[in-house]
Order: C-alpha cells, then structure tokens, then sequence
C-alpha cells in the first residue's frame, strides 16, 4: 500500500520537475520557439496515453478509436468557445469548454461502448477502429452553423446551411472550425496531465478498479463472484473516453484552426498513441507518460537529419521493445539496480 | 428445508446428453461430494447450478427461491460462491486484491469517491481491507498480501480460490476438485481448512473430488455421477461400497 503511493506521488514529482526545468528554459530564452510549439502536443499525447492505457492496460481491451474520441473533445469543445468567444473571460471559458468536451465524449465513449463492449479481443479492436473513422469521416463532411433562428444542419455545402446575414458558420465541412481562442497553454496542460494521472491512478486503487482489473485477468471468475460485467467495462471504456475528450479540448485550444483530417484524428494516430502504450509498458500508466513523451519529440527533434528521421525512430521503437521485456535485458536491469540499492533487492530475495 | 434443491435438471449439448434428470437435496450445513468418472457430467452440474449454462430443463431451488435462468452474476448474489477445476485466480493482481475484488458487492462508494479518494474511500477501503486480512489469516495467506496471485504455489492458489469465494459470504459453497494436483500433506490441510469452513462460517458445501481419502474422510453425503446419469446417492459408506459405484469407478472384473 505505501509502496504504491510511494510510486503514485513520484510519477507526480517527476511530471511537476519535468514541467519546471521545461518552465525556466523557457523563461530563460534557451528553448527555439519550434520546440516550444511541440510541449502542449507533447502532453496532450501524453493524457491520451494515460486514457488509452486505462482502456488497454487496466480494463484489457484494445481500443483503436482513440484518436476519434480526441476528435469529439476538440470539435465540441471548440464550438463551445467560439461561441462564448466574445461573452465569457479567457480563463473561465476554458474551464467551461473542458467541462463540456469532456462530458461530450464520455457520452459519446458510453454510446459507442453499448454496442462495442459486446464484443472481445480482436473484434473489438476493429470495431472501434471503425467508430473512430466514422467520427473523423462524419466531422469531414458535417456543415453546421448559427443565427437568429436557431441552428443550421447540412451535409452538403455551406450554402445549404441557408443562414440569415448575421448568421455564423461553425463547422464548415472540410475546412474544419475556425478562429479558436488559443485559451490552453504548456502549464494549464501539464495540471491536465496530472489531473489524468490522478483520476487513472485513484481509480486503479479502488473498489471500482479492481472490479475492472478482475474481469481483465478472468471475465469468468469475476462473474462468479457477482461482478456486474457489463457495468464496469462500460465504466472503464467511458473513463477512458472522456480523458482522451480532455486531451482533444486541449488540442483545439492550442491551434485556430482544426480539421479533422487523417493526420490528427485517423487511425494511424491511434496506432501512434497504442504505441506509447505498448512501449511504456501496458497497465504501467506512469511509463504511457513518459513514453509518449520521448517518442513524440524524439521524430521532432531528428528533422535535422530529414532522410533518417523515420529509419531512427523504428529502431529505437525496437530498442526500447527488447531494453523493455527481453529476459536477458529485465534480469541485466535488476542486476544493475542491486549494485545500486543493495538493501532493497536483498529484501525482494528474502520475498 | 433443504438450502439447494435441484430436480429434473438436463442439458443437451448437440445430440449429447451432457446432464440427464439430475437432482440434489442438500441440508443446510452438509458436506456433500459429487463424484464419478472422468466426463460424467460434474462440472456440468456445476456450471448449471452458477448459471453457466442455462438448463434445457429442471428447476434449481437454493432456500426455496426459485434461481432456475439467473446469470452467473445473480446466482452469486443469491448466495452460491464457487471455485474452478482449472485454477481462475486474477493473476495480476496481489492476493489482497483477489479478496477484495470480491468483496465489492458488500461495500459501497460512488465512482467519484472512487477517484477522487474522498469522503468514504479512505473508511470503507480499510473495513474492506481489514475483512479480507481476516479471510486470509484464515487460509494461512497473510504472510505476504501484496504478493501477486500468479506468484503463488500452486497449493496456495487453490486456498486463494477458496478464500475468494467465501469472500461474496455465500451460503452454499461449489468446490471443484478442490484437491487436484495436491500432495498428501496440502491434501490434509486441505480437509481441515474445509471442514473448518462449515464449522465456523456455518458454509453448506458441494464438492466435486476424486481423492477418495478426501471424499471418505470429511463428505456426509455422496452422489455419484455417471454418463450424466446418477449412478447411487446416500450416506458416503453405503455409496462407496455400492457395487455399481465400484464398477464404474474400477471396470468389470
């Protein structure tokens, strides 16, 4: 128990320090405005790692619908604020808009989850995969606007929207919403970041928790001792949405404009995503942060060197694989730790 | 009253009589083993009577409540528990939270105490944890709880089931071959730790097994399984030393 929440608060040490060293960088000048462009990307990566790796890693099922989920937090999120954009002050329309993206996506997250949890394993993953390109496909072709009289659906065009002169187009199909307010910057992420960890750790500790932690190991067993299946996968799978909900507010509050395209919201974002997972280790929510950090700068970093950039990023996917689960590379791990900590792994013997 | 009454129960699977009229009374308190050849059907039963598979016909009565159709689920809120043949423990978990996991219809707080860990949490999480450190000082599993259930000998592992189950505080208690793969000496401590369950926790039990040291020495009661038929039923002596029982269990001379 306290080893655990010895564990807990250093992965919330190690995001506050990381977020400060990044902090006085900043300040200080020594951060190219480009790198300093890739931090809100960076964490809201990060949150929907940390969302994914709930569905994944504690709940037991692979998502691959993630990426829409992000979609539906920035889509609504941004019609939310463009709408109060001259009404309601920066940091209280912010608040609001997260509120709103993130109780649009956990609904969204339930209403897909009905049909979807019906399903296992491999299935499952399709199916979702599936959802979120419907998402991304129905966001793309969507016209959706605003004036006097109420508001204007149409899958057609924008003219077909037939709006009045004061009227406002909020969703202009392809070209996505425009004219955001940029209400999110790197420390308002960074306290979504822990907000993420917080919600992704209490719940793994709790009754609830291990509810959804037992029918990952054993559906059966957990059934025979009168665990309501359906209730809990349907409360992970929502948890789970409505954080990737929140990493999609930040996403669109970070950019003016959003679309929603292949290259923020189609699978192979969910696939970069599940990747974080994987590579952090599933189940281990601190490694998803960590993770999907590295991973999402380290293609950035290595533009300079344009033709490799993508060869180097494989390899290190691979090294960090075999670093990661290989026997040999664990047993090499724990041998270096003993050298380090003497006490502790003669403890771990005795055990 | 009889706890578990079962009449007429039968499933086909195909054109397999997998369970054939089968039916039980057992009392309130009993020991009763459910014994026979390998496929005859007892692991069936059981999955018959924790709502497994749904009976083609027959009528379950646990306490006089009709419990015929419910799902698994439901079945161990109306108070059977049970352990499984091949061992279905939450190996990721610690052997703690393999008890609380199923202390979890017994305890209540609302999902945003559950993430936030306030208002009830921190009480109810150390009842829960304090109800399941009792269970465990029970089976002789406190020693190390936080040790993952995967990391258990397999012995132990078969207590942790146990443990489990008697955690939902069921009053009818299913083991399934509760000795498989047991030395002499686990199989012993095995026997007490059983009749120690039904004569502290006043547990009725049904028990599939084939030790037969197991079954003669603590079972009351016998039924006796064979081609999804009941082959003998009655006091454990009489029906271990029914010819019929020998034959099916020994072959023809």
């Amino acid at each position: 128990m306290t080893k655990e929440k010895k564990r807990t608060l250093t992965t919330y040490a190690i995001v506050i320090a990381a977020w400060a060293v990044i902090e006085i960088l900043m300040r200080a000048g020594l951060l190219s405005s480009h790198l300093q462009g890739l931090l809100v990307p960076m964490v809201y990566y990060a949150i929907t790692a940390v969302a994914l790796n709930i569905c994944v890693g504690i709940l037991g099922e692979l998502s691959l619908g993630h990426a829409g989920f992000m979609c539906v937090g920035a889509f609504s999120s941004a019609l939310f604020s463009l709408l109060t954009a001259d009404v309601l002050p920066g940091g209280l329309r912010f608040f609001l808009a997260l509120v709103i993206g993130t109780a649009v996506t956990a609904l969204i997250g339930f209403l897909i989850g009905i049909p979807v949890l019906r399903l296992n394993g491999d299935y499952l993953a399709i199916v979702t995969l599936a959802f979120g390109e419907i998402i991304k496909n129905l966001l793309n072709a969507i016209y959706f606007g605003v004036d006097s009289a109420g508001v204007h659906v149409s899958m057609q065009n924008q003219m077909a929207l037939g709006l009045q002169p004061d009227g406002q187009t909020l969703i202009n199909g392809a070209m996505g919403v425009t004219g955001i307010p940029h209400d999110s910057n790197f420390t308002l992420s960074v306290v979504l970041l822990l907000l993420a960890l917080f919600i992704a750790q209490n719940l793994i500790h709790s009754k609830q928790g291990r509810a959804i932690m037992s029918i990952r190991d054993n559906r059966i067993a957990a059934q025979s001792i009168g665990i309501n299946v359906v209730r809990y996968k349907m409360m992970a799978f929502t948890i789970s949405a409505a954080i990737a909900g929140m990493a999609g507010v930040l996403f669109s509050h970070n950019i003016s404009t959003i679309q929603a395209t292949s290259q923020y919201f189609g699978y192979n974002v969910s696939i970069l995503i599940l990747v974080y997972v994987v590579l952090g280790g599933i189940g281990n929510i601190r490694g998803s942060v960590i993770a999907a950090c590295i991973l999402y700068l380290l293609p950035e970093l290595l533009r300079g060197l344009n033709k490799y950039r993508m060869l180097i990023y494989s390899i290190v996917l691979i090294v960090v694989m075999i670093v990661n689960w290989a026997p040999a590379a664990i047993e090499k791990r724990e041998k270096l730790a003993a050298k380090f900590h003497p006490a502790k792994s003669a403890e771990k013997k005795e055990a | 009253m009889a706890l578990l009454e079962v009449n007429n129960l039968c499933i086909s699977f195909g054109g397999l009589r997998a369970v054939d009229d089968f039916h039980i009374n057992i009392e309130k308190g009993e020991l009763h083993g459910l014994i026979g050849p390998n496929g005859a059907g007892k692991t069936t039963v059981f999955n018959l009577l924790t709502g497994v598979y749904t009976p083609d016909e027959g009528i379950i009565r646990l306490d006089g409540k009709d419990i015929t159709g419910h799902k698994t689920m439901e079945i161990n809120h109306d108070g059977i528990a049970r352990t499984f043949q091949n061992i279905r423990l939450f190996h990721q978990m610690s052997i703690l939270d393999n008890v609380k996991a199923a202390l979890e219809n017994q305890y209540q707080y609302s999902l945003f105490e559950s993430l936030t860990h306030l208002g009830r949490y921190g009480r109810v999480e150390k009842e829960m944890t304090a109800r399941a450190m009792d269970l465990l000082k029970v089976f002789s599993l406190d020693s190390d709880p936080d040790l993952l259930a995967s990391n258990l000998p397999y012995g132990q592992q078969r207590k942790l089931e146990i443990a489990r189950a008697m955690a939902t505080d069921p009053r009818l208690l299913l083991l399934d071959e509760p000795a498989a793969g047991m030395n002499p000496n686990e199989t012993r401590e095995l026997m007490d730790t059983i009749e120690l369950i039904r004569d502290k926790f006043g547990i009725t039990i049904l028990l599939i097994e084939h030790d037969m040291k197991l079954v003669s020495g603590i079972c009351e009661k016998l039924t006796v399984l064979n081609f999804g038929r009941i082959l003998a039923e009655g006091e454990t002596k009489t029906v271990l030393s029914n010819p019929e029982v020998v034959k099916a269990y020994l072959g023809d001379e």
